[in-house]
Order: C-alpha cells, then sequence, then structure tokens
C-alpha cells in the first residue's frame, strides 16, 4: 500500500512536488501561508486538474474510477460548512456514500466504529448546530472514518480548536493511523507537527522545501529560511515548544 | 418509508376522495348517483385533481432538489428560468392564434425545452466549480428575465383584445377545465423528471458537505448538473404546460417538509413530492369553494398571495438563524 506523486504540479499554486507517504503513519504537511499545502492535499485525493502523476497502491489515480478513489481516499475540506443542520448520526452516515450497495449491517458498524472513535456517542442525535467547534470537527473527522477509507486527507482539522480539543483530535488521527490507515494531515501548529507526526513534509512557494522526520524537517534552520523568523525549540523530544528567538542577531 | 413520507401519503389518501366531492355543486356519495354527478366527478373533478397531483408533485420535488443543489433554503425552481422560458412558449402559442387544446401545452414544452438546452450549454461553459454554480445560476435568472420581457412585448403587441385576456389569465396558473388530455401530457414528462432528480438524490446528499467534499466522495459535478437541469426542466416545465405559472410551491413545501426529515436533500425528494401534491390539491378545492361572484379565485394567485408572506417570514427567520 502506497500514496506517492511525482512531480505534481498545479498552474500558479503547486510547482512540482514529489513525494511518498506512507500507511500507518501520520505525515504534516506545513508551511507558510499560500506555499500550496491545500492544493497538494486536494491534487493528492484527485480534486483538481494538475499536471505529473499520483500514484495510489501502484496505480495512477487518474485512470480509477471516481468510485474506486472515493473508497480509498477520505477528504476532508478545510471548510467545515455544512449546508444543512444535519444530526451528528447523519453527517457522519454521509461518509459511507462512496460504499453504494454495501451490505446495511457493514454500513452500521462503520457508522457506530466511528462515532466512537471520535467519542461522540452521547452528541449522537444532536443537530450540528447546537455542538461546540471541538465537538463539531470531531464530527467532521467521524464523517470521514465512516467510510473506512485506507487514507485519510484531511485539510487543518485542527485550525481553531483549543488546545485540548486539538490535542484529543490529534490523539484520535494517530490512532488511526495506528490501525494501518495512511494519514496526510495540514497543520498550522508547528509544535503539534513536531511533537506528534512520524514524518513532516515542509511547502515553500509551491515546491517542497524539507522533508523526513520531523526533528530534521522542521529544524531552526529550515524555519529561518521558509518562515523567515529566527526561533528555537525548547523541551525535550515529543514535548517540544516553540519560541520566538528574543536574543540580539 | 420514513414516517413523514408515511403521513403525507396518508393525508394525500384521505384528501382525494374529499377533492372530489368537493365544488360548486356537493356531490353525496351516497344518494346522489344521477349521471350528472358521474359526469363532474369524471370528467371535471377527477382530472383537476389527477393535475394537482401531478403538477404539485412535480414542483415540490424540483424546489427540494433546487434547494439541495444550490446548498440554500431560499432557492427555487423559478431560478433557473424554466417556468417563465416554458410560459412564454405558452404565450406564444396564445399569441398566434394557436392554443388549441393540444398546441399550447406543446409549445410550453418546447419553451422549457429551450430554456433547458440553454442553460446546459451555459453550465458546459460555467465549468463545475463552485463559482461555476453562482454563475450557472445567475444565467437562470437571466433566462428568466429575458423570458419575462418577451412575454411584456408579446402581451403588448397582443393582436386583439381577446388574446391579452386569455394571455392574462393564463398566466395566472389554474387548474380549472382542464381534462384528461391535460394529465396524459403532463405526467410523463414529470415522471420522467422525478425520475432524473430521484437518480441525484446520493449526489445532493454528498454536497451537503461542500463542492470538493462531494467529489471527494465520487460525485461527477457534470452528472449532476445534467440530472439537476433534466429534472427540473422536466417537472416545472410540464407543470407550466399545463397550470399555466404556479408560484412558491417549490419554495414553501420542502421548507414546511424539511424540520420532520432528517434533513438530507435525498430524504426530502420523496416527501416534498408528496407535499407538494397535498398542497396543490387542497388549494385547488379550497379555491373552487371560495365563494367569489364571478369565476373562481385563480391557484397561482391565491399560491403568491399565500407565498410572499411565507417568504418574507422565512427570511425574517433566516436572519435569527432560525431556520
Amino acid at each position: 500500500m502506497s500514496l506517492a506523486c511525482t512531480a505534481l504540479a498545479v498552474p500558479g499554486r503547486l510547482a512540482g512536488v514529489t513525494a511518498r507517504f506512507a500507511p500507518g503513519r501520520v505525515t504534516a504537511i506545513c508551511g507558510p501561508n499560500g506555499a500550496g499545502k491545500s492544493t497538494l492535499l486536494a491534487a493528492l485525493a484527485g480534486l483538481l486538474p494538475a499536471t505529473g502523476a499520483v500514484v495510489l497502491d501502484g496505480q495512477p489515480l487518474a485512470a480509477l474510477p471516481s468510485a474506486c478513489r472515493a473508497q480509498a481516499i477520505g477528504y476532508l475540506p478545510q471548510s467545515g460548512d455544512i449546508a444543512w443542520d444535519l444530526s451528528v448520526e447523519t453527517l457522519v452516515s454521509l461518509g459511507r456514500l462512496p460504499w453504494r450497495g454495501a451490505p446495511a449491517p457493514e454500513a452500521a458498524a462503520a457508522i457506530d466504529a466511528a462515532i466512537a472513535t471520535l467519542d461522540l456517542e452521547p452528541l449522537r442525535h444532536r443537530p450540528l448546530s447546537r455542538l461546540s467547534g471541538g465537538e463539531r470537527a470531531r464530527a467532521l473527522v467521524a464523517r470521514v472514518l465512516a467510510g473506512r477509507p485506507r487514507w485519510l486527507l484531511a485539510d487543518e482539522p485542527l485550525a481553531s480548536l483549543d488546545l485540548a480539543h486539538a490535542a484529543a483530535l490529534m490523539a484520535a488521527l494517530k490512532a488511526e493511523a495506528a490501525r494501518g490507515t495512511g494519514v496526510v494531515v495540514v497543520l498550522h501548529d508547528l509544535a503539534m507537527a513536531m511533537n506528534h507526526a512520524d514524518q513532516v513534509l515542509v511547502l515553500d512557494r509551491g515546491a517542497v522545501a524539507a522533508a523526513g522526520d520531523p526533528a530534521q524537517a522542521l529544524a531552526e534552520t529550515v524555519l529561518a529560511r521558509v518562515w523567515q523568523v529566527a526561533v528555537r525549540w525548547h523541551g525535550p523530544p515529543q514535548a517540544r515548544a516553540l519560541a520566538l528567538d528574543a536574543r540580539p542577531a | 418509508m420514513s414516517r413523514v413520507t408515511a403521513l403525507l401519503l396518508a393525508a394525500l389518501v384521505l384528501a382525494l376522495p374529499l377533492s372530489l366531492l368537493a365544488g360548486r355543486v356537493w356531490i353525496d356519495p351516497f344518494h346522489d348517483a344521477a349521471g350528472n354527478a358521474l359526469v363532474i366527478l369524471v370528467q371535471l373533478r377527477a382530472p383537476r385533481a389527477a393535475l394537482a397531483l401531478v403538477v404539485g408533485g412535480g414542483l415540490g420535488a424540483a424546489g427540494a432538489a433546487m434547494q439541495g443543489y444550490l446548498r440554500n433554503p431560499l432557492a427555487d425552481p423559478g431560478l433557473f428560468g424554466i417556468a417563465p422560458s416554458a410560459a412564454l412558449g405558452a404565450v406564444l402559442s396564445l399569441w398566434l392564434g394557436a392554443a388549441g387544446a393540444l398546441a399550447l401545452p406543446l409549445f410550453a414544452l418546447a419553451g422549457a425545452a429551450a430554456a433547458m438546452a440553454l442553460l446546459a450549454l451555459i453550465a458546459g461553459r460555467a465549468g463545475d466549480s463552485h463559482g461555476g454554480v453562482a454563475l450557472f445560476t445567475l444565467a437562470g435568472m437571466m433566462i428568466a428575465s429575458l423570458a419575462g420581457a418577451l412575454m411584456s412585448l408579446a402581451i403588448s403587441l397582443s393582436p386583439s383584445p381577446f388574446a391579452l385576456s386569455e394571455i392574462v389569465l393564463w398566466l395566472m396558473g389554474a387548474l380549472a377545465d382542464r381534462s384528461w388530455q391535460d394529465v396524459l401530457i403532463a405526467a410523463p414528462p414529470t415522471v420522467l423528471g422525478l425520475a432524473a432528480l430521484l437518480a441525484a438524490a446520493r449526489s445532493l446528499d454528498a454536497l451537503t458537505l461542500g463542492d470538493l467534499a462531494a467529489r471527494s466522495l465520487g460525485v461527477d459535478p457534470r452528472r449532476l448538473q445534467f440530472l439537476v437541469i433534466a429534472g427540473v426542466g422536466l417537472t416545472v416545465g410540464a407543470g407550466v404546460a399545463v397550470a399555466g405559472i404556479i408560484g412558491f410551491v417549490g419554495l414553501m413545501v420542502p421548507h414546511l417538509v424539511r424540520p420532520f426529515t432528517d434533513r438530507r436533500p435525498s430524504s426530502l425528494l420523496v416527501s416534498s413530492a408528496l407535499g407538494g401534491a397535498l398542497l396543490l390539491l387542497v388549494a385547488d378545492c379550497l379555491c373552487r369553494l371560495l365563494p367569489l361572484a364571478e369565476g373562481e379565485l385563480r391557484l397561482g394567485v391565491a399560491l403568491s398571495l399565500l407565498g410572499a408572506p411565507f417568504f418574507l417570514a422565512l427570511l425574517l427567520r433566516l436572519r435569527r438563524g432560525l431556520a
């Protein structure tokens, strides 16, 4: 099982990205605003007209029927805008749409598992309009998990969550990776990426600026080059914090 | 079958025989079995009731599909400009004096088909991004105002006062004096249209999550757009062809039904079709019963009188974030 892209390019937004993603691991995509993170994620999911190739399990993604692609790759867009005030359960059940004709017990089991994984059981019948931001973000992730994708591509699922909720959701994503799913997630919070991702891909102006394990890809020198800020990592591994470097240059 | 679908179905089964008995002449099913009553029943009221079911069902489902497609509770099948284009076709047939029992609905269906073709052409150019949908909707509104302008032109240049009054009266929309032939004209396109909308149901559900997420779930935006144009065009076109312009059904019914469903567009389609059929059946009966000195209240006028305040109340509710 693998997901890889070669020379993936979208005019004006992505300039030839080559990368390889591993199943069972959390890969964080980081980069300054406008670096092409969301574009890369959408192109990996096969949702944007792009040049270059995305290869899913040895097969070019563009050649796959859309139903197969939808079953293999779960995509969570950045905008959590839901048109209708669905209940949590109904929202999660939409994740089953690619599995037309699957037996009903299987669908029910997948929906139950997704709801349980994200700790949404008490909120199951609550309408989205009555959820807090953190609960809503969890419900949106559960929607994707209900489709049991082999790859989970999430665009800033932690955006606008407070620390506790962000940590809980990140833990859920890691647990999903531990079950064998390949998780690719756009993260704005560099400390979150440093401490919790298995590998990191840093984008800058549409191209890969660094890639590898977090300590290497998010090294202070890389941050200085890509984000153009002088920063320092503090604390032990797995619990690092980022601070602006206040010392005079 | 969901609970609201079952309830609406039961209400329809109850309302249908009552609507056949109600009118200027009340029919007593237990005594008055004379030939006269039978003629009224079979030749006048039964086709009228059947048309209410066909037209109302089509408009209700089209409204539910439009709201799902545009992800907006204020969307109405009228937005695509299909109803005014069908009306323009009908007006042209009246203007040309070619309005036979068959010519008028066929002209109207041709008008609806022209609008659908134009929409499909524009959709092909607008692309399938979400900006494309906005452009496409604006194009529909342009078609609507163009058809409206051409109708005004036809009215102002009408060849005779008789044609003028005929056009104006027809535009108000009604089910009075319709025959089984009208049912035969409207039913097949409506059934086809409903089938197209039902085929779009899953894609409309996916669209709840937004354009990108819908595509990630395997939705083909082109296919969806085609099904929605065909479904709304056929149902609304057939409705206008036999009943004239009957507004607000497609806006009101999905709204009234939605709170009783799980709010997915797919669960709204069938229940809105049933709700639309029930609304037209009951409204047509009430129009028939209302004691007016001359003739009867036109159905289209009655529903607009009901619909406009409803729309306003809906806007105010949405502003308060309650809908």
